[in-house]
């Protein structure tokens, strides 16, 4: 997962699909024909591309990106400090749950750092509490309280 | 927005993805028994509403050469917190940017701020072009690297529907 793809590993056309694609495609029945034109590809190759990008890891998702928050929901930044013997029990334990959308290990003290996506805002605090039942460990919660706009993207 | 059975039925059935088909509306309708122009026009209405942000893809930072990525996190004043941050969300290399409660006395940082490069050196440089936007008004702050992904799945829906 953390590895680098050798330089050769995409193409023009693949970093084009990459590029194009992550900002979203139209709801269409032919969803891909835009960029196939763009890429002067058929659509059935601008799949098989995809296909591939995600077999490669060169994309780790593709379809729809929900708004937690627009659903009546709440996500939530949550960590916790594993002892390093205990990390891969914890890992499992947390990941077991369905509202942990992304996990990461972080070099510090505070070394998981979770997101948790509900549709109900109470049934973050219900999550992040079942967590620390099934660990003993303290779940800290970072909520947001302002985002701020951001403009950055992938350039591949 | 209220989303209806059949709403949640769409997104649950695309959760982990969309069927790559050139023609993946149709199919996800085959799943669903639903007509193509319902799943589309439903998928508009959540995507209007906010409730799906977009269709796209999801770039792997690491696989793309961005392999070093730190967040950043900053102990701010917070009379200035809100209009500081603004100016570091503006920037090219940050890819989140927010406004947290602290956390103490362990944790005394209110700002979070993604910040991604080819390495660490690449990070380390960005994250001093942030102290020293940030100036006086920054009592403190810390950097937390990424080892591991260990889940990356986005948001599911929970129970039926």
């Amino acid at each position: 997962m953390r590895a680098t793809l050798a330089s050769d590993a995409l193409d023009a056309i693949d970093r084009l699909l990459i590029n194009r694609l992550q900002d979203g495609m139209p709801l269409t029945h032919s969803p891909f024909a835009p960029v196939a034109a763009e890429a002067n590809i058929p659509e059935a190759e601008v799949v098989d591309r995809i296909a591939r990008l995600r077999e490669i890891g060169a994309i780790t998702r593709f379809g729809p990106f929900l708004d937690a928050e627009a659903m009546g929901g709440a996500f939530c930044l949550c960590a916790m400090a594993v002892p390093q013997y205990r990390f891969d029990e914890v890992v499992t334990l947390v990941n077991a749950h369905a509202e942990v959308a992304h996990n990461y290990e972080r070099q510090h003290k505070l070394n998981m750092w979770f997101v948790l996506a509900c549709e109900r805002p109470d049934d973050i605090a219900k999550a992040a509490k079942r967590i620390e039942e099934e660990t003993g460990l303290q779940v800290l919660c970072f909520p947001k309280q302002h985002e701020f706009f951001i403009g950055f993207r992938v350039e591949a | 927005m209220t989303l209806d059975a059949t709403d949640r039925r769409i997104l649950k059935a695309t959760a982990s993805g969309l069927p790559l088909t050139p023609h993946p509306f149709e199919e996800v309708g085959r799943w669903l028994l639903l007509p193509e122009n319902e799943v589309i026009a439903r998928m508009a209405a959540m995507q209007d509403d906010g409730v799906i942000r977009r269709v796209a893809l999801a770039p792997n930072h690491y696989a793309l050469g961005l392999a070093a990525n730190g967040m950043s996190v900053w102990d701010l004043d917070d009379r200035v917190a809100v209009s500081l941050g603004a100016k570091v969300g503006a920037l090219p290399f940050v890819s989140h940017c927010y406004l947290r409660p602290r956390a103490l006395p362990d944790w005394p940082y209110n700002l979070f701020a993604m910040l991604h490069g080819k390495t660490r050196d690449e990070v380390e440089a960005k994250r001093a072009e942030v102290a020293a936007l940030l100036g006086e008004a920054c009592r403190s702050h810390d950097i937390l690297y990424s080892t591991r992904i260990l889940k990356k799945t986005g948001m599911r829906l929970a129970g039926e529907g």
